[in-house]
């Protein structure tokens, strides 16, 4: 993380002032600012400061572009909006692709496994982009005009739950069939992997159920692979979804970031990465914890 | 030698599977019979079929790529498992027909204790309350000589030593009083003491329960232990049946003495002379040979065993041979 931060730091090479204080600014004024700012301290210095800034969670700089508004702020604003949109998105494809994934496994070989496969190449070879906009056409559109009032709203946000379905459900839906594709295919690869274990078979020379086999057997052992997916896209949560927030007009955190890294807004950046790097660490760390949970091999002495 | 009624007779059966290759028979025309109270080895090398012979009784071949031969029948008290549905299979599976595997260190599922492991079985298949089927399972780990069952029952599968997971193993398939068990190389993973004490554990209790048994092996000093009657199965066909004590003392297929002549014997002065072995390995089942499947490797072969595939003899002396010239011909 420090490292991250080291090298972020060091590519700042190109000087953001001049930029921030227009055309009518004098070398004095840009000079005044960069006293302001802290930049015409040394690097290392900066760097220290930074460093004691993200550990003692003091994300009280002000944005460079919208001066008044602190770091922490926008972060409050941003992310809970793109929570919103991933975590919903996260929770339905993890449940659907797993659950495609065990009956793919288990039609293995047979049309329905071939043809659920199909579609799940099918599902990974098309853009993002078309997606958004066959769900914007079709879903907000059309849909709008079928149904004679919006159903789905094309662009914009409106905070408040109640309003969780028109802005975000949308959205929510196209990001699951992105997903689907990846997931299912790696899923199903899990429970194939699973089915030929000899426990299973075990299993069933018990007498047990098609459903107890999967569900209890199966995916009790698949746990693990399935953990590891999960915890590592956890920390993109935050993150948000760059292409659907700007696409759909949602004020999260994706499209934060998008606006401070054209501007050159570097206290966001640099927060936000710090964020990101302890979060990823934080997954990990977690997903180490619910081995042990999951597994009890991993469960120490 | 057990006269009672067949609990079990398969009449020919042939499994086939699919592979990229084309299809391809594993098993062919297998037929045979196991009375209650007895042992029935089914021996041979790697690849001959055991297994799958095993597997077809139990059910238990993968469905993707797997098919039994509608002709076949394998009649367990009336109910043809070849034909029979899933949810028949399933009431049947662990109750009455009961299955140990080979591997012990990965036939116990690592993420569930031995306790609910075992409880699973008896869940499925007795209307026992909570408490009576643990006071059960633990009974069960006891008579398979489970040192502490009531505290091996709450760990998990790694905490034990292989012996004791196939212990385990055997426990659970004996947990419902099976009346058939289908036992796949239960004791080839293990060392030679606790085979032995494997063995006598099985052989007590099908001596207590009257269980019959099937127990396929490559092993022909486990088949001269505790078998009954034995079938010699190459390249998924039956080549010989027989009594253990015939089938030992007068082989009459040339695969048969070849095998029992390639086990070291203590007693004869073998140490002069290299261990013989057989030459050759067994054919390809996408590549096998016209007439005599085992006519590569036979020392007794003639232009007929190239011709022409022998069948399985009638039943002489309760004996049958898959061979144009049986040994005893020979000598």
């Amino acid at each position: 993380m420090a490292i991250v931060l080291l090298v972020m730091l060091l590519l700042r090479v190109r000087d953001p002032v001049p930029g921030m204080m227009g055309k009518q600014a004098t070398v004095e004024d840009i000079a005044n600012k960069r006293e302001e700012l802290g930049l015409n301290r040394p690097r290392y210095v900066q760097y220290f400061t930074l460093l004691q800034q993200m550990v003692t969670f003091d994300f009280s700089q002000e944005l460079w572009t919208q001066p008044g508004m602190t770091v922490g702020e926008l972060l409050r604003k941003s992310v809970p909006i793109s929570l919103l949109l991933t975590l919903p998105a996260l929770f339905l494809t993890t449940v659907i692709s797993v659950c495609i994934g065990m009956i793919s496994a288990y039609a293995r070989g047979r049309l329905l496994d071939k043809i659920l496969v199909f579609f799940a190449v099918l599902g990974m070879s098309i853009s993002f982009l078309v997606y958004i906009i066959f769900g914007q056409y079709f879903g907000s559109y059309q849909l709008g005009r079928l149904v004679g009032q919006p159903v789905f709203s094309i662009h914009g946000y409106e905070p408040g739950l109640q309003n969780w379905a028109y802005y975000m459900l949308l959205p929510v839906l196209i990001s699951v069939i992105v997903s689907m594709g990846y997931n299912t295919r790696f899923y199903r690869a899990v429970m194939v992997e699973e089915t030929t274990q000899d426990y299973i078979t075990t299993a069933w020379s018990k007498g047990a159920s098609t459903s107890k086999i999967m569900f209890v057997h199966m995916l009790r052992n698949a746990m693990i692979p399935i953990i590891t997916r999960i915890m590592i896209t956890l920390p993109l949560l935050v993150t948000g979804s760059i292409l659907l927030e700007r696409f759909f007009g949602i004020p999260g955190m994706g499209d934060a970031l998008l606006s401070a890294i054209s501007n050159n807004d570097f206290p966001v950046i640099e927060v936000f990465s710090s964020i990101f790097a302890g979060l990823f660490i934080c997954s990990i760390i977690l997903t180490d914890v619910l081995y042990a949970v999951f597994d009890p091999r991993v469960r120490l002495q | 030698m057990h006269k009672s009624k067949a609990l079990l007779t398969v009449n020919n059966l042939s499994v086939g599977f699919h592979t990229d290759r084309g299809d391809v028979t594993a098993i062919e025309d297998v037929s045979f019979e196991v009375r209650a109270g007895e042992i029935l080895g089914i021996v041979g090398e790697s690849g001959c079929g055991k297994s799958v012979t095993g597997r077809s009784i139990m059910r238990l071949l993968p469905k993707f790529n797997s098919f039994i031969d509608p002709q076949s029948e394998i009649n367990f008290e009336g109910i043809n498992l070849a034909q029979a549905d899933e949810k028949t299979m399933r009431t049947l599976r662990g109750d009455r027909i009961a299955m140990i595997f080979q591997e012990p260190m990965t036939a116990l599922n690592p993420v569930f204790t031995i306790g609910w492991q075992l409880d699973e079985a008896l869940k499925y298949h007795t209307t026992l309350k909570k408490s009576q089927r643990r006071e059960r399972a633990v009974a069960m780990l006891k008579s398979v000589e489970i040192p502490n069952p009531e505290q091996r029952y709450h760990e998990y599968p790694h905490q034990l030593s292989g012996g004791m997971r196939q212990r385990v193993v055997i426990a659970m398939a004996l947990c419902c009083d099976p009346e058939l068990l289908i036992a796949d190389e239960p004791t080839t993973a293990l060392d030679v003491t606790i085979q032995a004490q494997i063995l006598r554990l099985m052989d007590e209790l099908r001596k207590k329960a009257e269980t019959a048994v099937i127990l396929i092996t490559h092993d022909l000093g486990v088949i001269a232990q505790i078998c009954d009657r034995v079938i010699v199965m190459y390249a998924g066909q039956i080549v010989e049946t027989a009594d253990v004590y015939s089938l030992f003392k007068n082989p009459q297929h040339p695969y048969t003495k070849a095998l029992l002549e390639s086990i070291p014997q203590t007693g004869r002065q073998h140490h002069q002379t290299r261990l013989p072995t057989i030459e050759g390995i067994v054919p390809s089942l996408f590549d096998l040979p016209d007439g005599c499947r085992f006519q590569d490797r036979c020392t007794f072969r003639t232009q007929e065993c190239v011709d022409r595939e022998p069948q399985l003899s009638d039943e002489v002396d309760s004996r049958k041979v898959r061979c144009f010239f049986p040994l005893e011909n020979l000598l």
